[in-house]
């Protein structure tokens, strides 16, 4: 548990969600009968996010045994097809999504310039999210997970797996890994982003010559994976992994000497959300200590809630070298890390 | 008006041209209003989304008119190397489908092989199983180390890890899997071009000695050549528009073609413009392919040839037919049992790769499909829904079209034929783009609408429902009609009353073919779904994004039984008769 403060400490230093400081934020909104009635009123909830769909579906659950009537409609796909489709439904001033969650934390800084963004800050938001929240109250990150690397034990030995982003480049895996696509997935793009600027473009081009099986979302690496598509998952994300090796598939993750990609996944409540009441509760309930334990048990992620613990068996985030996310900078380079990324893996 | 009807009656006389007269003086008949909406309709379906598709391109992003879309689309090597590859894709599935469909089709049509109806019917389930399934499945069977395929050819050899026999990511996977898709579709084309070709010529060589392949090389094969072609061109076309199949194979292997790329212009920033200029050359090539194809059907008048007055004699096989069979029902191994095998195993059993055994097999993909997962109902419901609605719509609009063109009923009759036919050369994904742009713009803003959905699934289908009408109509005579119309009824009576019962199968195969096109339409779906309107091919697709094979496999099968039942139930409405013709027009 202590190594576990400790961690939050860090990830408090590294998410320097668009130079967030310890400052006070908004004044928190409780849940109050009269919000749970309205949002009962409302009955639904549409909720646009990018977390694996099994997942997604036991929060879903989770919320509907405890406010019974209120409805949710999951919208899954990848964070960059989720940031994509709120621009589309934008530019036609459709207002579909109530609450919306992506793993590309750049994402929430661009909402936020266009207004599209409402500010909500929930009683564990305002108590337990300082550091990982926008000082304005308009989002705070829900979940965390890395990319790290993968394997499948059935046919790498634990000996013999990779131990670094560099091993990757040995003529050895060529052929047998899989990644994910910064064009989908914003856990992938942002990874992107941190790999390119701390071990270069040309680590990222010479693995483009080894013949990579490209899949898109996040999820879809450690899936491969158990199914034994690939034995080696070059990025993708932690918590299907985490998700599958418990279930006894013969997953395992490594995490890269050179430091592995954080990727912090906001949650926000849309300005114009059709059910404005049930959106709040919605949120509201995401950063519940009960919610932010079951993303841990179930969900794999991992939480920046202090009042969660982690899962035996699982590397606390202290004992990670991580690699520090930016998201101010990954909104000026977006354009630049998807053309290089074309350029280089053909897609 | 009138003066055009008279053309088309020369049995008809003076009494009949005075009594029209009198009638058209006497009151404005309504239906000629009904069938001046029906041209509008039409117009703007089709015209509204090209013209913005047009004027897109056109544009640069300030909006001012500039070129530079189409100079980057021939100049930017991420662009031009898709538009290579589709279009080397496209040309190995015209090829090879053809190649395939050709002896099938005529063992099916012109031979007594036995369980030639299990056949046809086998090739219809192949025809409605969506193409995007079928890639789905194949990703399923040949993945180079998870793919069923591979892991028995392992287990026979006993083979170390990572060997394998075929890859389904790769060119030549896209080209397979496009190809046994397309193969239908070459089939129905070349099987009905068969059916109606009498055999008397063939007769007349087999009484003056020549052998069976002899006759066939020089009597049928010319005979059949120029549909050959024309499904071959199908074929291409098909491929070269597709986009679920190279979405879900051609990414993991590292390429794009034409659609796909395409498609992620669309991701963000996005670039319409690009993407409508992209757009335009699969415009143009379908355009002035089917101006092809309809010059090489066209040319030699023997498709009507006196359809088949002289009947058709079978060839008899002797024991061949047993091995005519055994071919038939090896190639569709391909489209239909093994996609269909692999679907129901990855949907029952918890690792796909693990033999079937009491301990693999799961309702874990059910459960999850029909009670965790929430867009499985709101989908459901749409996709059900808009079929209907669009299938409807659709064939109402088909009936009226091919009423007046084939009657040539009213003044620009033609025009109206050409609109109900144009969408045919407008690829799902163009049309999704064009209406993209069209629609989220004034004055109607109709994206995020179910409206949206709907009309796009009637512009992409109308071309099959009105074809299929209007063949239809030519075998319903006239003098029925004129009967009513001399009695005083307005042509939309005499249309409802009449003509229509007269055509039920005609109306009915109409129904199914928008119905099916439907459920298994995804490249314009893919442009212009929002939350509210998402339909199963769209939940499919989004599930393969993340990889999850097991429901996405509960969610086919469901949409393959689904269009199945609703197909065999409209064939047998009560009231409307059984039909066996529908369904085999269908395919």
């Amino acid at each position: 548990m202590r190594g576990y403060k400790t961690s939050l400490a860090i990830i408090a230093a590294l998410s320097a969600l668009a130079g967030a400081r310890a400052i006070a934020l908004p004044q928190a909104n409780p849940v109050t009968p009269d919000l749970i009635e309205a949002a009962r009123k409302e009955g639904k909830v549409s909720f646009y996010t990018a977390v694996d769909v099994e997942v997604a579906e036991k929060i879903a659950a989770a919320f509907k045994a405890k406010y019974p009537g209120i409805d949710v409609l999951v919208e899954r796909a990848g964070s960059e097809r989720v940031f994509q489709r709120v621009e589309q439904e934008r530019s036609a001033n459709i207002t579909n999504a109530d609450v919306v969650n992506s793993s590309d934390a750049a994402h929430y800084i661009i909402w936020k310039r266009e207004g599209l963004l409402a500010p909500y800050v929930s009683e564990d938001v305002a108590t337990y999210y300082k550091d990982n929240a926008d000082p304005e109250g308009f989002y705070a990150t829900w979940r965390a997970t890395l990319s790290p690397i993968g394997y499948n034990t059935k046919y790498v030995k634990p000996a013999d797996a990779p131990k670094s982003f560099a091993d990757l480049l040995s003529p050895k895996w060529k052929g047998l890994m899989v990644k994910g696509h910064p064009g989908y997935s914003g856990t992938i793009l942002t990874a992107t982003f941190e790999i390119s600027r701390d071990l270069g473009w040309d680590y990222l081009q010479k693995l483009a010559q080894q013949k990579v099986m490209q899949v898109q979302s996040s999820t879809e690496p450690p899936k491969k994976l158990a199914l034994g598509e690939r034995p080696i998952m070059a990025d993708g994300n932690e918590y299907n992994l985490f998700i599958l090796k418990e279930a006894g598939q013969p997953v395992d993750v490594i995490y890269p000497s050179e430091g592995t990609p954080f990727i912090a996944s906001p949650s926000a409540v849309m300005a114009k959300a059709p059910h404005p009441n049930a959106a709040r509760l919605f949120q509201s309930f995401l950063f519940t200590p009960e919610t932010q334990q079951l993303l841990v048990d179930v969900g794999g992620l991992r939480s920046l809630h202090p009042k969660t613990h982690e899962h035996a068996g699982r590397t606390p985030l202290s004992d990670i070298k991580l690699m520090r996310d930016d998201p101010a900078a990954v909104v000026d380079q977006v354009d630049e890390i998807k053309a290089n990324y074309t350029k280089y893996f053909g897609t | 008006m009138s003066a055009d009807g008279f053309h088309v009656l020369p049995a008809g006389g003076v009494p009949l041209r005075q009594a029209r007269t009198l009638a058209a003086l006497g009151r404005l008949d309504v239906s000629n209003l009904v069938f001046a909406g029906c041209a509008l309709v039409l117009l703007v379906l089709v015209g509204l989304p090209l013209f913005w598709l047009a004027v897109s391109a056109f544009m640069d992003k300030t909006g001012a008119p500039s070129l530079t879309n189409f100079e980057r689309l021939f100049t930017d090597p991420t662009l031009v190397a898709p538009l290579r590859i589709s279009l080397i894709v496209a040309t190995c599935v015209g090829f090879i489908s053809t190649i395939v469909a050709a002896p099938i089709a005529w063992i099916v049509s012109r031979t007594d092989m036995p369980g030639r109806r299990l056949i046809r019917a086998l090739i219809t389930a192949s025809f409605v199983t969506p193409p995007f399934l079928g890639a789905i499945a194949w990703e399923v069977l040949a993945a180079p180390n998870s793919g069923l395929i591979n892991v028995w050819y392992r287990a026979l050899y006993d083979l170390p890890p990572f060997v394998h026999l075929v890859d389904i990511y790769s060119i030549e996977g896209l080209i397979f899997v496009d190809s046994i898709y397309a193969f239908a579709f070459v089939f129905v084309l070349l099987a009905n071009t068969l059916d109606r070709i009498p055999s008397d010529m063939e007769d007349a060589a087999a009484i003056l000695g020549a052998p069976a392949w002899r006759i066939i090389l020089t009597i049928t094969l010319p005979l059949a050549l120029p549909a050959i072609l024309a499904g071959a061109l199908v074929a291409f076309l098909r491929s070269l528009t597709l986009f679920g199949t190279p979405a879900i194979l051609a990414l993991p292997a590292g390429f794009h073609t034409i659609t796909t790329k395409i498609w992620s212009l669309f991701q963000y920033p996005p670039n319409p413009g690009l993407a409508a200029a992209a757009a335009l050359p699969l415009l143009i090539a379908t355009v002035v392919l089917l101006r092809v194809q309809s010059w090489i059907l066209g040319r030699r008048g023997y498709v009507v040839l006196g359809g088949r007055a002289g009947g058709t004699r079978r060839i008899e096989l002797g024991l061949w037919r047993w091995a005519a069979l055994a071919l038939c029902l090896f190639v569709l191994c391909f489209p239909v049992f093994l996609p269909y095998l692999a679907l129901l195993k990855a949907a029952l059993t918890k690792t796909l790769a693990e033999p079937v055994s009491a301990d693999n097999l799961t309702w874990q993909h059910v459960r999850f499909v029909f009670f965790e997962f929430s867009p499985t109902r709101l989908a459901l419901r749409n996709t059900l829904f808009f079929a209907f609605v669009a299938a409807t719509i659709g064939t109402a609009l088909a009936l009226i079209a091919s009423y007046l063109a084939s009657r040539k009923a009213v003044f620009g009759h033609s025009v109206l034929g050409f609109l109900a036919t144009a969408p045919i050369a407008v690829p799902g994904i163009v049309l999704g783009v064009g209406m993209f742009i069209a629609y989220t713009r004034g004055p109607v803003v109709l994206y995020g609408t179910m409206w949206v959905m709907i009309i796009a699934y009637v512009t992409i289908e109308l071309p099959a429902a009105y074809q299929q009408l209007k063949s239809a109509l030519t075998g319903v005579s006239q003098e029925l009609e004129e009967a009513g119309r001399i009695l005083g009824a307005g042509r939309l009576r005499t249309l409802i009353d009449i003509t229509a019962p007269l055509l039920r199968t005609g109306v009915i195969a109409a129904w199914c073919f928008i119905f099916i096109g439907v459920m298994r339409e995804l490249s314009a779906a893919i442009m212009l779904f929002t939350a509210e309107t998402k339909v199963l091919p769209v939940v499919i697709f989004d599930l393969n994004e993340s990889g999850d094979l097991g429901a996405i496999s509960v969610l086919g099968i469901m949409l393959l039984v689904l269009t199945l039942v609703i197909t065999i139930l409209a064939n047998n409405l009560p009231g409307f008769g059984k039909t066996t013709t529908g369904t085999k027009q269908a395919a």
